[in-house]
């Protein structure tokens, strides 16, 4: 068992606490959102906020993420309105097939959220995210548009 | 658990009694009521692809698979071109190949492959939509009881012109329905085009923002249990033996499956359970005799084909043996590409659920019949017993297209467990192990000069493997592999852009037990580098500016020469570059669209690659959204620049040796380039868009390598070279 609190709301799960958080996401909480993409924290799918940080949850045991703030792509928007990211990413169409957008939106929003006018430096050494389509330069407009807002 | 089965619920097929108020599907000839079954050749029955509901809601169908191209929006831009509807009241969906199949195929392929989601249907969707515009209008005048010829719509409006009285599509719909439809409607005459050729926003970005969008990794089905598979990593292997009994008692394992002879599956409550006790199975393999080849004598075998006596010819004039023997000057150069994995964000998976009397599908394919035959040969059942549900997918780029494994495995687990669904979903690792690769392949250039440097002569040998031996024998055309010869042809969608006065290309077939696929671009892209490198290389050898060189063999080719010149001419070429920058070109002919790239890159240290800007030209004949191919043309270098770079499935033990991202890596953020497109469509034809450009960002880049380094790579991925990209 496993007590999380996911997008505001706490909730019991039934897992072996050396279950990635991924994995409790997607199968106990049944939020489909956070992808698996390598299981081993190269590719960024599975990227959501703990505390407000950016974690690659395929990686990280739930036991981890007990007692803290998970948010998933989600509990992004509040409230019905998009985030300033998600409204970007929406004006500059950035996703192709979409896979890994959940994961590189969330790490998007916790790097404006510390860093509100990332320069493309920044971008470079914060973002890592793979996008197999190659959305990389919808993303960067994306990500100084978002920053503008 | 939510269940989640994508639109299913929000399906608007009419088949059946349930057509009253449901909507309606114009034209739709199903074997109920009079007017039936078309003839027998199955010729497509157009008004299939338009439903109207009563509220003005057109749903546009679209039998192509969405994988992020953008075909999706594309193909509904044909449609409401014609059909003269209300855009913002478009929505689409993916009829099934069940229903394709009792309807004669009136959707025509579902394929998506080869950059051919527009290209070979954009005359029958189109006609789809004009042929429902026609219907429309005629039952509207038929209410007004005045001659159709006398209405006009616009925006899913029909006005009766004289009087000026309105109504709507949704109104009229239904009467509509009745109608026999015309018989060849005519088209719009593109000049006349008003959605085609717009940049409209895709119709399906909000769902991928939110997490809604449900690929097949997410699909839940009431009582569904979730499996992982390991194949036996040497191809051609089999399973000898497994313990099943030292993980049936571990959390949530259910079953234990053999699949095939050459898998083992464990199916749990999670996913996670299964993989787990996955990992903890002893596995015994039989791997029998390909276990002792390695990419070393892979190499050897394409090496001796090289110098083979036997060959395919695939494109031959003159007599290029003799020009090269009588040359001034001879150039020769050995080049070679690798296996690569396509590696698409979401691994492969697939949702099957099997009672004896009907086995049921959901899954990301690129190939909904392909898929649909793949579930009858699994299943053992009747095509009226079979049905599949697509999903759009986490990225294709052609290892979903003529391969569904994924899907037989999935059945084939579900059929051991009858009526309960299983989700088959695949590790990344097992996604690198059972890729279905880029073929391997080594080229030999000889090119001759004469005593004033003209090209005289020029012999392309390729030795490789053969995509169409593994997936379709019986296309090949007396043993030969047409396909090799993309971006070498001497005309056709894949034609080369050089007048050669003496050419022979040809092929020495050398087929390896790693399966090849169609990988983003096939062939074309290590014909691209073979001979824009190599044409780099003699231009060089003469003295003479790459672009020149070119264009002085480009006069009977002005389509290719028009892209060419475009990117040349952007980019700056021929005037100083910023200081430490290189220019390199590229281009090609490919999936009918005319390509071509210059680079700019500078490099440091002399292994430090930094590509500054990527000028890009594309004549796919008519562009259907500019701000989609744009984005195309990008992606495509993102994959094609992964792959230069970093990209390689090496074989040990006659398995491959990459499992991860770890050590097949992708290109992120820091290293792209910015990228320039220039969309020159000239109108007359309809080329690809998905995997044209691909091609010539690797030959450019390598072009501009030897510019600033005056050292020529000539094998992939540069890595192997001790070269990053930065
Ligand atoms: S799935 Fe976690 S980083 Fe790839
Ligand atoms: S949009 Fe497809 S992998 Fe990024």
């Amino acid at each position: 068992m496993a007590r999380l609190t996911i997008n505001g709301k706490t909730l019991e799960v039934n897992v072996n606490p050396s279950t990635p958080l991924l994995w409790a996401i997607r199968e106990q909480v049944g939020l489909t959102g956070t992808k698996y993409g390598c299981g081993i924290a190269q590719c960024g799918a599975c990227t959501v906020h703990l505390d407000g940080a950016a974690v690659r949850s395929c990686v990280m045991p739930v036991a981890a993420a007990e007692g803290k703030r998970i948010t998933t792509i989600e509990g992004l928007a509040s409230g019905g309105v998009l985030h300033k990211v998600q409204k970007a990413w929406l004006d500059k169409e950035v996703p192709q097939c979409g896979y890994c957008q959940s994961g590189m939106i969330m790490a998007v929003a916790a790097l404006l959220k510390d860093t509100p006018k990332p320069s493309d430096a920044e971008i470079d050494a914060r973002i890592t995210n793979i996008c197999r389509c190659g959305t990389f330069q919808q993303v960067r407009e994306a990500i100084h548009a978002a920053a503008k807002a | 658990m939510i269940t989640k089965t994508p639109n299913l619920n929000r399906r608007s097929f009419v088949i059946g009694s349930a057509t009253v108020g449901a909507g309606l599907a114009l034209g739709l000839k199903i074997p109920f009521g009079a007017s039936v079954v078309r003839a027998q050749d199955g010729s497509p029955e157009v008004t299939a692809w338009v439903v109207i509901r009563p509220d003005d809601t057109v749903v546009i169908r679209i039998a192509r698979s969405e994988m992020g191209q953008g075909t999706l929006t594309g193909l509904a831009q044909l449609v409401a071109e014609e059909l003269e509807c209300d855009w913002s009241k478009v929505k689409t969906e993916y009829p099934t190949p069940g229903q394709s199949v009792k309807r004669k195929r009136v959707w025509g392929d579902f394929s998506t492959g080869g950059s051919r989601g527009i290209r070979d249907s954009h005359q029958y969707v189109r006609e789809g939509g004009a042929t429902a515009r026609i219907m429309l209008i005629q039952a509207a005048a038929n209410t007004w009881n005045v001659p159709a010829s006398e209405c006009s719509a616009v925006n899913s409006v029909i006005t009766h012109r004289p009087s000026g009285r309105k109504t709507t599509y949704g109104k009229v719909a239904e009467a509509a329905a009745k109608l026999t439809p015309p018989e060849k409607p005519a088209l719009k005459d593109p000049t006349e085009w008003k959605l085609i050729g717009k940049s409209v926003k895709r119709l399906d970005t909000m769902d991928k923002l939110s997490g809604a969008q449900v690929y097949g990794t997410d699909l839940k089905l009431p009582g569904m249990l979730n499996a992982t598979i390991k194949d036996c990593p040497v191809f051609g292997g089999k399973v000898k033996s497994y313990e099943a009994a030292k993980v049936t008692g571990m959390p949530g394992v259910r079953h234990v499956v053999k699949v095939g002879d050459s898998a083992v599956a464990v199916v749990a409550d999670t996913w996670w359970q299964a993989k787990t006790a996955l990992d903890a199975l002893p596995i015994v393999w039989d791997e029998g005799p390909n276990a002792t080849v390695s990419s070393a004598t892979i190499a050897e075998m394409l090496k001796e084909g090289l110098s083979a006596e036997q060959a395919f010819v695939g494109n031959q004039n003159g007599d290029a043996k003799a020009a090269i023997a009588s040359a001034a000057k001879k150039i020769e150069a050995v080049y070679a590409y690798p296996f690569q994995n396509h590696a698409p964000m979401e691994p492969m998976n697939a949702t099957a659920k099997y009672t004896p009397d009907r086995c049921e599908v959901w899954g990301p394919t690129q190939n909904g019949e392909a898929a649909f035959a793949a579930t009858m040969a699994a299943s053992g059942l009747p095509a009226d017993k079979c049905e599949v549900y697509k999903v759009h997918l986490g990225g294709g780029f052609g290892r979903r297209v003529a391969y569904q494994d994924y899907i037989t495995q999935a059945v084939l687990i579900a059929k051991q467990i009858p009526g309960t669904p299983v989700k088959l979903l695949w590790t990344r690792e097992e996604d690198m192990l059972h890729g279905r690769y880029h073929p391997v392949m080594q080229c030999k250039l000889v090119g001759a000069l004469d005593g004033s440097n003209n090209l005289t002569g020029l012999h392309m040998r390729l030795s490789g493997q053969s995509i169409l031996s593994a997936v379709r024998p019986e296309a090949l055309q007396q043993g030969k592999d047409p396909l090799v010869f993309q971006g070498l042809n001497p005309g056709g969608d894949f034609a080369i852009g050089y007048s050669v006065p003496n050419l022979l290309i040809d092929h020495a077939m050398r087929n390896t037990h790693v399966p090849p696929g169609f990988w983003r671009g096939v062939n074309i892209n290590q014909n691209a580098i073979f001979l824009e490198c190599f044409m780099d290389e003699m231009a060089h050898a003469a003295g003479q500016d790459p672009l020149e060189f070119r264009r002085k063999l480009m006069s009977k080719h002005p389509k290719h020469l028009a892209v060419l010149n475009a990117v040349a001419d952007r980019a700056g070429w021929g005037k100083p570059a910023p200081r430490g920058v290189y220019r390199g070109l590229a281009q090609m002919m490919s999936f009918a669209s005319y390509v071509a790239a210059c680079a700019e890159i500078s490099v440091s240290s002399g292994d430090k690659v930094k590509i500054h800007r990527i000028v890009a030209a594309t004549d796919p004949g008519y562009a259907v959204n500019p701000g989609q191919i744009e984005r195309q043309v990008a992606g495509s270098f993102v994959y094609g620049l992964s792959a230069l770079f970093m990209e390689e499935c090496t074989v040990k033990d006659g398995h491959i040796e990459q499992t991860n991202f770890n050590v097949y890596d992708s290109m992120r953020i820091a290293q792209m380039p910015k990228v320039e497109t220039i969309i020159m469509p000239s109108g007359g034809f309809w080329g690809g868009v998905g995997e044209p450009t691909i091609c010539v960002a690797a030959p450019a880049v390598l072009n501009a390598f030897f510019a600033a380094t005056g050292k020529r790579l000539r094998t992939v991925p540069l890595k192997n070279h001790g070269i990053t990209l930065v």
